[in-house]
């Protein structure tokens, strides 16, 4: 038998630890509704399915309730007291008999499109956390017409599986874990959706968000799961599984000594005092940031307001948000970039474009729709009272596009003060340094702005010319590439010769191995996800930044990624042993 | 017209009208007799139905006007009001 291909996705990171094991894939009961005709006098037997069907589906979630209380506690588990108590909303299941009795229709079909109508009033919601109670709601509509159509819940399988999943619910993940489950995956979701919540509860390492992972396996495949980066392997090699036997059991070691890192400062051991901050794209994942021991938000991405949208919130719903995140975050600064998409994401166009990567993006759509970014500039100078919001532009190529983009903003601070609307006129305004043609005029760039973000992600990608996607060239995207490290370092010379400070938040800043070059070449701000930070934060801290800087100067010597790579872990293992390195 | 007590509230607590305060207040409109609606951004609800309290995104800091109708609505309102001003217990 040939070895099947090892395949490798990327997910977003929902509840840490790192698990291998057989896939159970999980199909989710979707029921089958037809509208049907019911007689007269069989409408009170109708009714009374029904009637059944409520009493069956409250004894499931009591259940799943006392089984919540037990393994997360009673407040937590009060989401499914909620569910309960929609099962005895008189309000809502009156209206429900009334019109089986009235309109003699089936039960299902009347309780599907009453608690639909609900969920829809959720979903139009602008706010994250409520549409992701429509969910909850969909839970207990599915379960009340499973039960009128006296269909058994799977609930039970074997032991020791990884769960993959399109979506799971709050009761899904609770009842899953009854069967020693070793972790979840899912196409869908994202940190702040309550099976991502209750998965960090259980202890249950997850990984959501990974979009077609349903598509890539069966049940019985093997996987590993790695909850801390948000990746898993399907049909892992040999070789890689040792490799995550070993990360495995340096993360579980290192865990046990991060309490005591939260509090301290991000300092080398001289003195050198350095931004350590998170990435986030909703505000509920502010309170975990915390956790990890950050000092503010080095990216606050705004595309987190269009989920699920086909239309972009309102001024006043984007300031409520904003003013919401920056209040969170007081009294440390939130870095928040303007929408960064694809022109096609929100508004239909009809021209498909043939690299959407070379396309209309960032601040390229911003400048094509000025009202859009007009009233996104508005309501993040109307939540800045606190002083603490930083703006930055994405997909920057040019000084004419940060020109025109600062015009822009005085345009909106114009016509704010017309209003009299109160505002912090010295807001500072930045541009994120990730397409080459900037990376080479930073210089000119630095003159225009406060600050300056290198968004290597993408930088690495338009400078090596290599897209991370395709499979075929993927292994050249290399961030120790040399080519890559001269035009950090030129990126951060030019940017201090301005004055002015410089942050990452591409996935390079939460790169262990890149920690020492980039704090010896001169970086202001390293902005990480909230799981690596306390790792960087160590890092850090077990060095001066002499030595940094001296090993930075060496890496530069280095002619191939190889070399670079082999130099920096092997200081990284003598300045801080006790890292576990990432595979 | 039939007398009717209506009241103004602005919501204290950090989360807002979430799942769990939604659960507190409909638990306690139960215990009277009184019809209780709550009325934010034009749209009004039954303030008897978790389901429908479920459905207002109603955050921190945000307005909402109760209405109480029937025999014991003096002391729903007090009930009720004390509640809000009480941030659902959850400050």
């Amino acid at each position: 038998m040939t070895a099947l291909n090892e395949i490798t996705l990327h997910g977003i990171a929902a509840a840490p630890g790192i698990v291998m094991g057989k896939v159970f894939v999980y199909t989710k009961h979707v029921p089958h509704i037809d509208e049907k005709a019911i007689s007269a006098e069989d409408v009170e037997k109708e009714v009374e399915r029904l009637r059944n069907a409520v009493i069956r589906s409250e004894k499931e979630l009591q259940k799943i309730l006392s089984f919540a209380e037990q393994k997360i506690g009673n407040s937590k588990a009060k989401i499914f007291e909620a569910q309960i108590m929609i099962l005895s909303d008189n309000v809502l299941f009156d209206s429900i008999y009334k019109r089986i009795r009235k309109e003699r229709k089936n039960a299902e079909f009347v309780v599907h499109g009453e608690i639909t109508k609900y969920q829809q009033l959720m979903m139009n919601s602008s706010d994250e956390y409520m549409r992701e109670r429509a969910h909850d709601v969909e839970d207990i509509k599915n379960r009340i017409i499973r039960n009128i159509q006296e269909q058994k819940l799977i609930s039970r399988f074997e032991g020791g599986s990884i769960v993959v999943s399109q979506s799971l619910t709050p009761a899904d993940t609770i009842l899953f874990s009854r069967n020693e489950i070793l972790g979840y995956a899912t196409d869908m979701g994202g940190v702040t959706s309550h099976a991502a919540l209750l998965s960090r509860s259980l202890k249950i390492p997850a990984v959501v968000g990974l979009k077609d992972v349903t598509s890539h396996v069966l049940s019985g495949a093997s996987m590993i799961l790695d909850g801390y980066s948000g990746v898993v392997i399907i049909n892992p090699s040999e070789e890689t599984i040792a490799q995550y036997k070993r990360r495995s059991r340096e993360m579980a070691k290192f865990e046990h000594g991060l309490n005591d890192l939260r509090e301290l400062p991000a300092q080398t051991t001289d003195g050198k005092l350095v931004e350590l901050v998170s990435n986030i794209e909703f505000a509920d994942e502010i309170r975990f940031t915390k956790t990890q021991g950050s000092h503010g938000i080095g990216l606050y991405r705004t595309e987190g307001l269009l989920m699920g949208r086909d239309t972009f919130p309102s001024e006043e719903e984007q300031y409520r948000e904003y003013k919401s995140i920056a209040e969170k975050v007081f009294p440390n600064k939130v870095i928040m970039r303007t929408f960064d998409i694809g022109g096609d994401k929100i508004i239909a166009h009809s021209y498909e474009e043939e690299n959407p990567f070379l396309g209309w993006r960032g601040i390229r759509v911003a400048l094509d729709r000025p009202e859009t970014f007009l009233a996104q500039m508005r309501a993040m100078l109307r939540a800045s009272a606190r002083k603490n919001i930083w703006v930055m532009f994405p997909m920057v190529s040019s000084l004419k596009e940060v020109r025109r983009a600062k015009a822009l903003v005085v345009q909106a601070k114009d016509s704010l003060r017309a209003e009299k609307h109160a505002f912090d006129d010295t807001m500072k305004i930045g541009v994120m340094i990730e397409v080459p043609s900037a990376a080479v005029v930073t210089g000119d760039i630095a003159k225009e702005v406060d600050f300056l973000s290198i968004g290597t992600n993408d930088l690495i990608q338009y400078l090596l010319a290599v897209d991370r996607g395709n499979d075929i060239v993927s292994q050249l995207y290399q961030e120790f590439e040399p080519a890559v490290i001269l035009t950090i370092r030129h990126i951060i010379k030019e940017a201090h010769k301005n004055k002015i400070p410089v942050s990452m938040c591409g996935e390079m800043a939460g790169d262990p191995v890149a920690t020492l070059l980039l704090l010896g070449l001169g970086l202001d701000e390293f902005s990480v996800i909230p799981y690596v930070l306390p790792e960087i934060k160590k890092i850090i801290r077990s060095v001066p930044l002499r030595e940094a800087q001296k090993i930075a100067v060496r890496a530069m010597k280095f002619s191939t990624v190889e070399e670079v790579k082999e130099f920096l872990v092997g200081h990284l293992k003598r300045v801080a042993p006790d890292i576990p390195l990432p595979v | 017209m039939v007398p009717m007590i209506e009241k103004d509230v602005v919501i204290k607590n950090r989360a807002g009208l979430h799942t769990r305060p939604a659960a507190t207040l409909v638990k306690l409109a139960a215990k009277f007799k009184s019809e209780f609606f709550i009325v934010k951004d034009g749209v009004e609800i039954n303030g008897k139905s978790i389901i429908g309290v479920m459905t207002l995104a109603a955050e921190q800091g945000s307005t909402l006007q109760l209405r109480f109708d029937g025999e014991d609505e003096g002391n729903a309102c007090a009930a009720i009001v004390g509640l809000f001003e009480r941030g659902f217990d959850e400050i």
